[in-house]
């Protein structure tokens, strides 16, 4: 795994509170991980304060599983 | 109409004393002080190092990790005393309405520490704006009613009240008024504050608000004792259920006492300063008094505000001078904050809960740290100076004042049928 995936689902662990297991590239943060509307938004911040990195609005709302976060971050990461 | 009589039927606390109401209880009666040097922060530069912080609080005992990061510290508290209370009153899925269960919590202050953090953080970047989303549902004071009635699913009247340090009275009184008005049945009232913060005591420390005795924190509140020097911040939380007489005995719910009325007025006077006759304080008293429709020979107990400010303490004896003449001298007063130190919005949730247990134990809860008569006040009061006295407590009185010039009392009765 990429340290960028690595560090995502860090994050991911740490602001939802789930298991390691639970954090598979599929899974939705909503559906899967007990995100709301608030928890997403924070997530999307934490992301941009980790990789230095601004994502707008129309592109925030395209990640909403631990996969698609990684792939964005990845092509984006400074 | 006739108004409905309210009774308490249920208690949570967590205070500098305890943890739970118990502890707490058998902390008032031992003369136990709650202040010791500060730990939430590093203040080594604050004319003030010390306060009555809760001790051995883990969020982790009551929360998952997650939900405990979203709320702030005076959330957390007032979920830990709802629980005590509601478990404490046995309100279970079926013995009540949940339509008509209310939430009406008093806080002074709200999420001073997520305020504070948020601010920081802000100020050390490079003015990009990241405030964290959960930033404004964690600070403003009434999201404590919000959880309260999320967590139970308690759908009646949900509010805080913000009055200084009179908050979590005026909580009580709403709630007691709601409840005889016939429009709930049920209501979690109470207060909690968390403001042992940089912000918090370095805000009072300014106004000169607090005791500075820092090489004896647990001899710093000191009320009506010569050398008081002003008050020590307090944190934490009380949980009173206010209930319908009629409503409590039909479902058979133990019942600690009868909630007979209460009072409301303003100083009108100055920001932070007490008015020096005790006008406000005087005229609280009376209409507490009025409202409860008893005499002022009736009040066994008064559970004063007797914060161990120079200024406050003398115009509150006045006050219980004019309003009670002769009796004055009759009855027991004490300031549970010797103890406690000063919760601000949450002092009226856990100095009612000292009054409803005086009322119980038959027992009034000590003034401590007193080492020298001050001439300001009349030796012939009975402050209930450094030890708890045994005595029949039929009724008490709990005042309540805060910064704006805001006055609350309480009073509470045994119950007769």
């Amino acid at each position: 795994m990429s340290e960028i995936a690595e560090k995502v689902k860090a994050i991911i662990i740490d602001k939802l509170g789930v298991e390691e297991s639970e954090v598979t590239p599929e899974a939705s943060f909503t559906n899967d991980l007990g995100a709301d509307s608030l928890d997403t938004v924070e997530l999307i911040m934490e992301f941009e304060k980790e990789f230095n990195v601004s994502i707008p609005d129309d592109q925030a709302e395209n990640i909403a599983t631990v996969g698609q976060a990684i792939s964005y971050l990845e092509e984006h990461a400074k | 109409m006739e108004l409905k009589r309210v009774v308490v039927t249920g208690l949570g606390a967590l205070t500098p004393l305890g943890n739970t109401v118990a502890e707490y209880w058998n902390g008032l009666v031992n003369g136990v002080s709650g202040a010791a040097p500060i730990t939430r922060f590093d203040a080594s530069k604050f004319k003030t190092q010390f306060a009555c912080e809760i001790k051995g609080y883990d969020p982790e005992k009551y929360f998952d990790r997650k939900e405990a990061r979203k709320m702030d510290l005076f959330t957390q508290f007032a979920l830990v005393v709802a629980e005590e209370a509601v478990q404490d009153a046995n309100l279970i899925e079926g013995n009540y309405d949940p339509d008509r269960v209310g939430v009406i919590w008093g806080s002074g202050i709200g999420g001073l520490r997520t305020f504070q953090e948020e601010c920081v953080n802000f100020a050390n970047g490079d003015g990009t704006p990241r405030f964290n989303p959960f930033f404004i549902p964690k600070m403003i004071a009434d999201i404590s009613a919000g959880q309260i009635s999320i967590k139970y699913g308690f759908r009646g009247p949900n509010f805080v009240t913000v009055s200084a340090c009179a908050s979590a009275t005026n909580a009580l009184l709403d709630a007691f008024n709601y409840i005889r008005l016939g429009i709930a049945d049920v209501i979690v009232s109470g207060g909690s504050e968390a403001a042992v913060t940089e912000a918090g005591i370095g805000g009072f420390n300014a106004l000169k608000a607090l005791s500075e005795r820092n090489d004896s924190p647990e001899t710093a509140s000191r009320p009506f004792d010569k050398d008081r020097d002003g008050f020590v911040l307090g944190e934490g939380a009380g949980a009173i259920i206010l209930e319908e007489y009629e409503h409590a005995k039909a479902r058979g719910a133990k019942i600690y006492a009868e909630i007979l009325g209460g009072g409301m007025s303003a100083d009108a006077y100055h920001i932070t300063a007490p008015h020096p006759e005790g006008l406000g304080a005087l005229n609280v008293m009376k209409n507490a008094l009025r409202d409860a429709n008893i005499k002022p020979e009736e009040v066994d107990y008064i559970n004063v505000h007797g914060t161990s400010t120079p200024l406050g303490d003398v115009s509150e004896a006045k006050a219980i001078e004019t309003v009670f003449g002769d009796h004055a001298y009759k009855l027991n007063i004490s300031s549970t904050k010797s103890m406690t130190g000063h919760l601000l919005g949450a002092a009226g949730a856990i100095e009612a809960i000292a009054s409803i247990l005086a009322i119980q134990n038959n027992v009034v809860p000590p003034t401590i740290n007193h080492f020298t008569d001050d001439e300001s006040f009349n030796p012939d009061l009975n402050f209930t100076f450094n030890k708890a006295q045994e005595r029949e407590v039929k009724v008490a009185l709990s005042n309540t004042f805060g910064f704006g010039g805001h006055n609350t009392s309480v009073i509470f009765r045994q119950l007769n049928d």
